[in-house]
């Protein structure tokens, strides 16, 4: 991570606020991290444009001049909703923008924007370090059994690492890595070895349902690398469906931090199988860090 | 990416798409039966052509909350083929139809749009508003009064109902009141069910009965690629019409291969060749219609209507038809654009005029957007051809006389570059100076090939300055200048 930040532009940490239930605990992880990584903290506030006909005339006739009609008509009701919706933005940012600023946060940049979520990541994705949601937003805030409207499309859209909130915020103490040796996961593994925020934390260093000879190979080389860069390692080897028993060995060991590789198999498996981290995203109690 | 839509795509709106929908089906149905006639066919090729194509853009297009059916535009080009082949060159022209515009998407001719003016494409709407309305005539010509009284009473509750009540679709309602009516009253006028078959049954697939030979092609190719012409011209217009008025983008390639697909299916489900409708798409966001539902919903009603309401649709007076008609041709029409020919320049008026008046004669939209684009880029080349000056400083003492070129030199302004040069003057010295004129083609080169051989026979030593900056401008391949500061330094001051 740090050889990364010379390199490269500034980059940031960005929030995503929409006023959902999530919306504080995001701000107080997006601090953490921002602090952290010592980049710089954005808080992005998105105006949908909703799906539903703002007006709706049923007569089914046209006439002179109807279509210049419709047009001034949609135009005008569309306006008077995004001015509301853009007041509205605003005050969520503004009380986002003073949690951040009490946890530390010297000048967070405050950002409004247009379009669905993940398109408007999309078209910011190169200035983002790393990408703080809420697992749910104000859609299916009542809907415990899906994750957000926006949520899978914008993890498989995006390249950068996506913390994914889904509790208030409590620091984390104990990391847990989910190591199952894909690149996905060897980046998350690099992320603990090279960041320097971490290493006065233990990292539990868990593999399930591989074959016991290629876990311990695994596990070996993931501890050695975790171990020269100073961290504490627990390491261990579990059997079971792997969702469900990262799941439990989270609550047994009261682990506040999951980092995880996301996506790494291919659509059709993940359309046989289940996507693993589709799974891991509704079951978690706890924050996921997901690597791409 | 044909098939990949977002659940908001389909359930974003499902009141709204749903009502929305069954107002379209019930504005579509008269016009699918209508746009058969113009063809020439019976209504059941238009009505199966129109639940296949609505059905088929809505999960595969590229444009949600777009109506594609059976339309006027695409009806007047297969009059000929369907008098002269019959139906079933129709349906074998109709799927070649498909097949070209499937190539055109993978080709990404839509985005030889850019090259449609603003006037154009208000010309092809409003030429297209008057070839429906003039499709109706025959039905208004050597009839008894009786079909004119019931066209204006169609007429009069399509455009007043609304004033009343705007829960009810007007257009049906003036159907039901009228059938009903000329039914009661046993009025001698003419029917749908006079017309020719309507669907019995859903649809059966049905490979075109025709030979696979060489002569076939040769008659259905040039009908299919005017076919495909204008259903692309037309669906790609109403896509930019419908992205004006939700504020949402589309992708036009995409809609390219759908329409395509879309016609494949209407070809072997026995239907005639569709495309996107301007009037229906309007009626539909009007109505609440924003996604891929409403056109599923408008396609798939329409065809439960036809089915199970056949006896009752043969019924229906065409008279009313042509009231509903002539409504969406009035709806069709930019009226804005009648009231702007005061205030639009001269040469734009001239291009929308020359698109209508192109396609009204020939009737096809096709030959009309071509005119207006030859006719649109003439002008252009003809006004930056007037950014051009030369400049000219005689110095006494040297004999020299020093020409600047200044601005664009390309084939319609390299002739006023020659006129320029005073070739009869007695000059020991002739410098041309280049450094602040762009050469865009051969014939500017060429044009100073000439004052430079002219300048030498007249006995004159003769410079150019500043040639290979100026002629930078000619390159057919734009790939290195592509970036702002590369253009600036072609264009700039060299």
């Amino acid at each position: 991570m740090s050889n990364e930040t010379e390199k490269s532009v500034i980059t940031e940490v960005l929030a995503c606020i929409d006023g959902s239930r999530y919306s504080s605990a995001v701000c107080d992880y997006a601090a953490w991290f921002s602090l952290s990584l010592s980049a710089p903290l954005t808080l992005l506030h998105n105006l949908e444009h909703s799906e539903n006909a703002a007006s709706s005339d049923l007569s089914g006739a046209i006439g002179l001049g109807s279509r210049e009609a419709l047009l001034e008509e949609l135009t005008s009701i569309e306006a008077q909703r995004n001015k509301l919706l853009i007041e509205q933005g605003k005050l969520m940012l503004d009380a986002a923008k003073a949690r951040v600023v009490a946890a530390g946060i010297a000048a967070p940049t405050l950002k409004q924007r247009h379009d669905g979520l993940t398109e408007s990541l999309i078209a910011m994705e190169n200035d983002i370090r790393l990408l703080v949601l809420g697992v749910r937003g104000e859609e299916h805030a009542q809907d415990a059994h899906h994750l957000g409207g926006h949520l899978e499309a914008s993890i498989r859209a995006l390249h950068r690492p996506i913390l994914v909130v889904n509790c208030d915020f409590k620091e984390p103490k104990k990391i847990m890595l989910a190591y199952d040796g894909s690149e996905a996961s060897g980046k998350a593994l690099e992320l603990l070895v090279n960041s320097q925020r971490f290493t006065h934390l233990p990292v539990h260093l868990v593999t399930v349902g591989e074959s016991p000879s290629t876990a311990s190979a695994l596990q070996d080389s993931a501890t050695q690398k975790l171990q020269s860069a100073g961290h504490t390692v627990i390491a261990a080897t579990l059997e079971g469906e792997p969702s469900k028993t990262l799941h439990s060995y989270q609550d047994d060991h009261d682990i506040d931090l999951t980092l995880m590789g996301a996506f790494s198999h291919t659509r059709l498996r993940e359309w046989v199988l289940g996507s693993m981290t589709v799974k891991m995203l509704l079951s978690s109690s706890r924050p996921l860090l997901l690597l791409r | 990416m044909l098939l990949s839509s977002t659940r908001r795509d389909w359930l974003g709106n499902v009141r709204g798409d749903s009502l929305a929908g069954i107002v379209v089906a019930l504005a579509l149905i008269p016009e699918a039966i209508a746009f058969s006639i113009i063809a020439g066919v019976d209504p059941k090729v238009g009505l199966y052509a129109s639940f296949c194509i609505a059905v088929l853009t809505s999960i595969l297009g590229g444009r949600p909350g777009m109506i594609s059916a059976a339309t006027g535009a695409m009806a007047l080009l297969m009059v000929t083929l369907v008098k002269d082949h019959g139906l079933q060159y129709l349906l074998a022209a109709t799927m070649l139809t498909g097949v070209l515009q499937i190539i055109a998407g993978y080709l990404k001719l839509g985005e030889l749009m850019r090259f449609v003016s603003r006037s154009v494409v208000t010309g092809f709407v409003n030429a297209l508003a008057i070839l429906i309305f003039l499709a109706q005539l025959p039905e208004l010509t050597d009839v008894s009064w009786h079909t004119y009284a019931v066209t204006a009473a169609g007429l009069a509750i399509i455009y007043l109902f609304p004033l009343i009540n705007k829960t009810l679709p007007s257009p049906l309602l003036a159907i039901l009141a009228l059938t009903a009516a000329s039914t009661y009253l046993g009025l001698d006028i003419r029917t749908v069910g006079d017309l020719g078959a309507l669907p019995d049954t859903l649809p059966i697939f049905l490979w075109p009965d025709v030979p696979l030979t060489l002569d076939t092609l040769k008659i259905v190719f040039p009908y299919a690629a005017g076919l495909a012409v204008v259903g692309l011209l037309e669906s790609l217009m109403t896509a930019t019409i419908i992205d004006d008025l939700t504020d949402t983008p589309s992708d036009k390639s995409r809609e390219c291969k759908a329409q395509g697909i879309a016609n494949i299916g209407a070809g072997l489900l026995g239907g005639m060749a569709g495309c996107a409708m301007i009037g229906q798409s309007v009626i539909n966001i009007k109505s609440g219609g924003r996604g891929r539902l409403s056109t599923l919903v408008a396609g798939t009603v329409l065809l439960l209507m036809v089915v199970f309401f056949e006896e009752q649709v043969s019924m229906i007076p065409m008279g009313v038809l042509v009231s509903v008609m002539i409504m969406v041709s009035i709806g069709t029409f930019n009226w804005g654009s009648i009231r702007d020919l005061k205030t639009y320049p001269l040469s734009s008026n001239l291009v929308m005029l020359t698109t209508v008046i192109v396609v009204v004669w020939t009737h096809n939209l096709a030959y009309g957007v071509l005119a207006g684009v030859l006719l649109a880029a003439l002008f252009f080349a003809n006004r930056v051809g007037r950014f051009m000056y030369v400049v000219s400083e005689r110095n006494e003492a040297e004999d020299r006389r020093s020409y600047k070129v200044v601005g664009q030199v390309f084939f319609a302004s390299a002739e006023k570059m020659l006129a320029a040069f005073d070739f009869k003057e007695a000059v020991s010295k002739v410098v041309i100076d280049l450094n602040r004129a762009h050469f865009w083609d051969i014939t500017a080169v060429s044009a100073l090939d000439k004052a430079v051989i002219k300048f030498r026979r007249e006995g004159a030593e003769i410079e150019v300055r500043g040639l290979n900056e100026a002629s930078e401008t000619i390159i057919d391949r734009f790939g290195v200048h592509d970036k702002p500061e590369e253009i600036d330094k072609v264009l700039g001051e060299h």
